[in-house]
């Protein structure tokens, strides 16, 4: 759809086609939300979690959350929404506070494994030939290396609490997928038109790259983005839920990690062992909604029927 | 020919970097693990275990890193693992031997389950376009497949053990019965599986369905459906003797994928039950600072992992005569 738009506007000024096209991004980027229910939910639930995370004041007015400051086990109530933890802790004070690592890991290292899919797809569709086999072989070996047991095994070596390494191993372990879709993405790009019209007019190939292929891809980056944050999410709540993660802040995975040693859920005190799962799934459901809306977009014979017809009638 | 030469290719180069990064791990950390570990156990771990150490890591001896490395390599291939020094004196091997039967039972056979009740809904929602389940699967199996599974395990703990109290949510038989093939073990097996198996159910049918339903989706739209209904044939000709039999195709391989991350949910909902699989045995190894049979478990999961995806990828060349010819 885009690379038809781009064939006919070879012609203007390039200024004026460059601004054109930035206001392409932005514009479908935002259509993706306004567009679908999924993808509006996502966000909102998104944006809930990013103020808190932020602005953990706003939700709590306890401002450390591991003080064993309160009696031990208490039932929730007006001055604890959540109850207390067998230690005396605000059980829902350590959920705002926890929103904080959760989201830093799971923005950092679902941004950091969709730069590096999107460098290694781009340049084994863009590079070809033995370059392409290389670097597709290297896609496939991480894809298939079971990344979980391996990122046991590290965390257990580097005494889990070190959060960089926790990252680090995320990254590592979550960029061959997008990579692999980016690659035949791109690769099906490389013989259109205005790829074509852009090497005739003599330009270079980083131009081409960043101006011409990555613009066409935005939806479908956007997707791999929020897979790999989805992916980090679960990944690093599971190696603290099983107690590898840093104990030195608190974050869901953590909760959850203690309330499962204290026997939460034999001795009545489900809210501790139920609140933080629910944030992270929320999280992730939040973070899964947005990936299938932006996958819905870049491939639109997914998109819901009826939403189609009307698309077409518009366009 | 050539796809499946490629594949082994594939496979004998993946195994070759896993097991390398295995040999590395405890090299690469900072502060030399191997001689604090060396350290953290002398005085107070048995001479012969210290011994399994030092041949897992090749710490203490002379040679050089090359020779430790073949020596390593060499001694993973023939299965020697050494000793496990959390069930000191059993060998590592006869550890995994122990663990492995109730992995490959429970999340094998849920695996199984899942794939073929997730495939045939995903059919039925993408052939019916449009309609009332099409509409409604999407958005719950987006949110089902995103939910952590050790949370879902410890909801269904809540639910059935805690609160019902029907169902056990500890290991995976009644510890007072003798193990053997009588109808109250085989009995106790089951009930003790149901739980993690409810659990991993819940999680991994959903991204059957919604590729399985995106594939009906996006084949229906193809030529030769077009053709098969000019041609008069039956809707279910159509189905399930087009349609389902290409669409089934990427979901095989992207079966063989999702087999790492059911072994990596497998090793939660192992942790969240007590269950006596591999998955547990390897946090008990963690916990306990077992380093050899950690690198070994871990061996064992990537082998599995890559042994299954080789055998779909075969299946893939026999279903697909595109394979056959193309790459």
């Amino acid at each position: 759809m885009t690379a038809s738009v781009n064939t006919t506007d070879a012609g203007v000024r390039p200024a004026a086609r460059a601004k054109a096209r930035r206001r392409g991004v932005g514009a479908t980027l935002w259509r993706a939300l306004r567009g679908s229910g999924k993808a509006l939910t996502g966000a909102i639930m998104l944006v809930i979690f990013l103020v808190a995370a932020i602005f953990p004041n706003l939700f709590t007015h306890v401002t450390n959350p591991g003080a064993r400051a309160y009696g031990l086990s208490l039932p929730p109530s007006a001055s604890h929404l959540l109850g207390t933890t067998s230690y005396g802790q605000d059980i829902w004070a350590q959920l705002v506070w926890g929103t904080r690592q959760t989201l830093f890991v799971a923005v950092i290292a679902g941004a950091l494994a969709s730069v590096l899919s999107v460098l290694i797809g781009v340049a084994a569709a863009y590079l070809g030939g033995v370059a392409d086999d290389i670097l597709s072989l290297l896609i496939d070996v991480f894809l298939v290396i079971p990344a979980f047991p391996l990122i046991i095994v590290i965390a257990a070596y580097a005494n889990g609490g070190n959060l960089a390494i926790i990252v680090a191993v995320l990254v590592v372990t979550g960029w061959s997928y997008g990579a692999r879709q980016l690659r035949a993405q791109a690769l099906s790009l490389r013989r259109r038109d205005f790829l074509e019209s852009a090497r005739v007019r003599g330009e270079g190939w980083f131009y081409i790259v960043v101006c011409e292929i990555l613009p066409t891809m935005v939806s479908l980056i956007a997707a791999n983005f929020l897979g790999a944050a989805l992916y980090a999410v679960l990944t690093a709540a599971g190696l603290q839920f099983i107690g590898l993660g840093s104990p030195s802040s608190v974050s869901w995975g953590t909760m959850l990690h203690w309330a499962q040693s204290a026997e939460a859920l034999q001795t009545d005190q489900a809210w501790w062992v139920v609140a933080p799962g629910l944030c992270i799934a929320a999280l992730g459901a939040a973070f899964a909604l947005l990936n299938y809306a932006f996958d819905e977009i870049s491939n639109p014979a997914l998109r819901p029927v009826h939403r189609n017809r009307r698309n077409r009638g518009g366009n | 020919m050539r796809y499946v030469l490629r594949r082994l290719v594939l496979f004998m180069i993946t195994l070759w970097v896993a097991l390398t990064v295995n040999f590395f791990i405890p090299r690469l950390m900072p502060g030399n693990p191997a001689e604090a570990m060396m350290a953290r156990f002398r005085g107070r771990v048995n001479p012969a275990a210290l011994k399994a150490l030092e041949a897992a890591f090749g710490i203490n001896t002379q040679k050089p890193l090359l020779v430790q490395y073949l020596e390593y390599l060499g001694n993973t291939l023939t299965g020697h693992f050494g000793t496990s020094l959390t069930f000191f004196p059993q060998s590592v091997g006869t550890v995994l031997a122990q663990a492995l039967p109730w992995t490959l039972g429970l999340v094998g056979l849920t695996t199984i389950i899942a794939f073929a009740a997730g495939t045939l809904i995903g059919l039925v929602a993408g052939w019916r376009r449009g309609g009332v389940l099409d509409s409604l699967l999407p958005p719950v199996f987006v949110i089902t497949s995103a939910l952590p599974f050790f949370w879902v395990g410890l909801l269904l703990v809540l639910a059935f053990s805690v609160t019902l109290s029907v169902l056990p949510n500890d290991g995976a038989f009644d510890v007072t019965l003798t193990p053997g093939f009588n109808g109250e073990f085989i009995g106790s097996v089951l009930t003790h599986a149901i739980l993690p198996a409810v659990t991993i159910l819940v999680i991994s049918i959903g991204g059957w369905i919604l590729t399985m339903r995106n594939n009906v989706v996006t084949i229906l739209t193809d030529d030769y459906i077009k053709m098969a209904r000019a041609k008069g044939l039956s809707n279910t000709t159509i189905m399930y003797g087009y349609a389902a039999r290409n669409a089934i195709l990427p979901n095989l391989a992207g079966f063989a994928m999702s087999l790492g991350f059911v072994v990596s949910g497998s090793i939660l909902v192992e942790y969240t039950f007590n269950y006596p699989g591999i998955g547990y045995m390897l946090l008990q190894a963690v916990n306990n600072e077992d380093y050899p049979l950690m690198q070994a478990m871990f061996v064992m999961i990537t082998v599995t992992v890559l042994v299954a995806i080789l055998i779909c990828d075969f299946l893939t060349v026999l279903l697909d005569p595109r394979a056959r010819t193309e790459a």
